[in-house]
């Protein structure tokens, strides 16, 4: 019984690490009606950064991010700028597909650049350290900061979105860009931004994700999957949803993964269609998807 | 008072060219066994069933503007049925082709109750997964050989022919006829009632529907019918392989790699992905040596041709030419019957 509990209560803390990849996406989509391929991509490549960030000047990961986090807002603003604000408008297949080929660029530039060896950020004893909760029930301390970054960052994203100027900004341009504009609000500016924030969170979700497990160049398109499954499940729009769904999604996995290895990611895959076929709009719907 | 009367014209001079431009290419293809070398036989076995695959992922994406990135759920799904049918039933391993597709068909309908629930970009990701659950479930089935995978059994290889030459023959032939039959397909259905449909949805969903257009059953028999032409076409693929494992099989680079071909030959046409097929194995062949830079070339040239110019290769030749060789599209020819000279 108690290593159910055990099972389970991983699963929850791994939900938070697929709840912080969610929300970058969940904000992406939110705000303009993008859904990034490259989402995955970014991760992994937030994580590169964080790695050799780390090799130059020797700090550990956590400090790390002081110089991870600037650096992919503007890798986010320019990218969105640059390329994503020229995509979006009614048709489906430029965001889609443009997004796809910079998925397919970055993952094989990657590849090039740092090989297919597998690498991990190292962070000290921190990562084996665990709190014994009860007899035989422990639980990692990393991994509970992991799942209390993404509460703090979901209550952080649900301040900045309801009470401040540039929040209100965002809300603006998502509900009617146009009009937005004749607010006197450049949505163009306000896109990049947005895309510069998901990114803040894609980077540290990327430096956490790489402390706790390896990575190497191709483990994106599997983190994109878990972003999108954890937000479909939640609800779109919703923020408290990604994190329900990211719960719900490592659970599953951990579940699977008690039962038989093959199983873990097949059961997190699973679950997801399951919500699909009885909730088509998420446990937590806001928005509705068009 | 003018009178008016118009006819339908459906060919064109360039169609009428291409159609013998294309007799002759057939007699050049068919008879190539018998006077080729084997690795030019080889790499055109590969630009066949791509250029199938191809065809069929523009029929999704292009016409019925279903961009899926998880087809090779049906390349792998049909795959696996060689191997079954083969080696449990007994079948000959040419006639795997159409039972996979039917069986391919078969399954997309489940699949398709599933994935149609997302809509626009979230359908594209759900197909993805679905993918990677098939995937994964095929690593379950031991007696497909699990994980690692399984080679085709000698005994089933020499039922195809007892000689080598023969074996590549066959499979060339098997190749050429399901292109044929593929780009067939295609261009009859796009100049039926359904492609008139299709062609609408394309072009506006709301206002096809609005004309009566049934959208949703349109989609479905788009994707039913990739879903058959795609497994076919995976049995195919691993019949010149010989060897399947879950990570080949359901490998995204089957998608990634027929997306840039439709999309920088030209998207919503038959001819674009020819054309957007010989670029590919151009590239391919000539950046050989530098590993996965012929990816990262693709997939930039897929970035820039799907923001300034997204009709792609094709797109630019028929804007300038007015060129047609599958003449798919119907053109009113008005002839005004008054005193005036006609």
């Amino acid at each position: 019984m108690i290593e159910w509990a055990n099972t389970i209560i991983q699963g929850i803390l791994t939900g938070g690490l697929y709840a912080m990849f969610a929300a970058g996406l969940a904000i992406i989509f939110g705000i303009m009606r993008l859904v990034n391929i490259t989402h995955g991509d970014l991760i992994v490549l937030a994580a590169f950064v964080a790695m050799i960030v780390i090799e130059v000047t020797g700090v550990n990961p956590f400090i790390s991010m002081i110089a991870v986090l600037p650096i992919m807002f503007v890798v986010g603003y320019f990218l969105q700028r640059g390329i994503l604000n020229f995509t979006l408008g009614d048709d489906l297949l430029p965001p889609l597909l443009v997004t796809f080929g910079i998925s397919i660029v970055v993952q094989n530039v990657l590849l090039e650049i740092f090989t297919a060896d597998s690498q991990r950020l190292k962070a000290g004893t921190i990562e084996t350290m665990s709190l014994e909760l009860t007899e035989g029930l422990s639980i990692g301390v990393f991994p509970l900061i992991i799942f209390i970054t993404a509460v703090a960052m979901i209550v952080c994203l649900q301040m900045l979105f309801n009470y401040t100027r540039i929040g209100r900004a965002f809300r603006a341009t998502s509900d009617d860009a146009t009009t937005a504009q004749l607010m006197g609000i450049n949505h163009k500016h306000i896109f990049g931004l947005a895309m510069g924030l998901a990114l803040v969170l894609v980077a540290i979700a990327g430096v956490l994700m790489a402390v706790r497990t390896n990575f190497d160049p191709t483990v994106g398109p599997s983190r994109l999957l878990y972003a999108f499954e954890a937000v479909i499940m939640g609800g779109l729009g919703s923020l408290w949803g990604t994190l329900i769904g990211g719960i719900i999604l490592g659970v599953a996995q951990n579940i699977g993964a008690k039962i038989d290895p093959g199983w873990q990611i097949l059961f997190g895959h699973i679950a997801f269609l399951i919500v699909l076929v009885f909730r088509p709009n998420g446990l937590f719907p806001r928005t509705r998807d068009d | 008072m003018t009178d008016t009367s118009y006819k339908v014209i459906r060919s064109t001079r360039a169609s009428r060219i291409g159609s013998i431009i294309g007799l002759i290419l057939f007699a050049i293809l068919v008879s190539y066994p018998s006077w080729g070398d084997r690795a030019t036989m080889r790499l055109l076995v590969e630009m066949f069933y791509i250029l199938a695959l191809a065809q069929m992922w523009n029929l999704l994406a292009g016409y019925g503007g279903l961009v899926s990135v998880g087809q090779q759920a049906f390349v792998g799904l049909g795959g696996y049925m060689l191997f079954l049918i083969t080696i449990h039933f007994g079948v000959g391993p040419i006639w795997t082709v159409p039972l996979a597709g039917l069986i391919g068909a078969l399954i997309s309908l489940p699949v398709a109750f599933l994935v149609f629930r997302l809509r626009g970009h979230y359908f594209a990701i759900g197909t993805w997964v679905v993918a990677e659950v098939f995937l994964l479930l095929f690593a379950q089935v031991k007696t497909l050989g699990g994980g690692s995978g399984m080679s085709l059994p000698v005994s089933v290889i020499k039922s195809i022919s007892s000689s080598r030459a023969g074996r590549d023959s066959a499979i060339y032939w098997t190749a050429l006829l399901v292109v044929i039959v593929v780009i067939g397909i295609v261009y009859f259905l796009l100049r039926s009632r359904h492609g008139l449909a299709l062609t609408a949805i394309r072009d506006s969903e709301e206002a096809s529907g609005s004309l009566g257009v049934d959208n949703f059953r349109a989609k479905l028999l788009v994707y039913i019918f990739a879903a058959f032409g795609t497994a076919a076409i995976g049995a195919l693929i691993f019949l010149t392989k010989l060897r399947i494992s879950p990570s080949a099989a359901f490998d995204i680079n089957w998608t990634t790699t027929v997306i840039f071909i439709v999309v920088i030959g030209g998207i919503g046409t038959i001819e674009g992905p020819i054309l957007g097929t010989i670029v590919y194995f151009l590239l391919r062949e000539q950046l050989a040596d530098f590993g996965s830079w012929y990816l990262i070339l693709l997939g930039a040239t897929a970035v820039v041709v799907m923001l300034k110019a997204p009709q792609g290769i094709w797109g630019i030749i028929t804007h300038k030419y007015d060129l047609r060789f599958f003449p798919v599209q119907r053109r009113l020819l008005l002839k005004e019957n008054d005193s005036q000279e006609s």
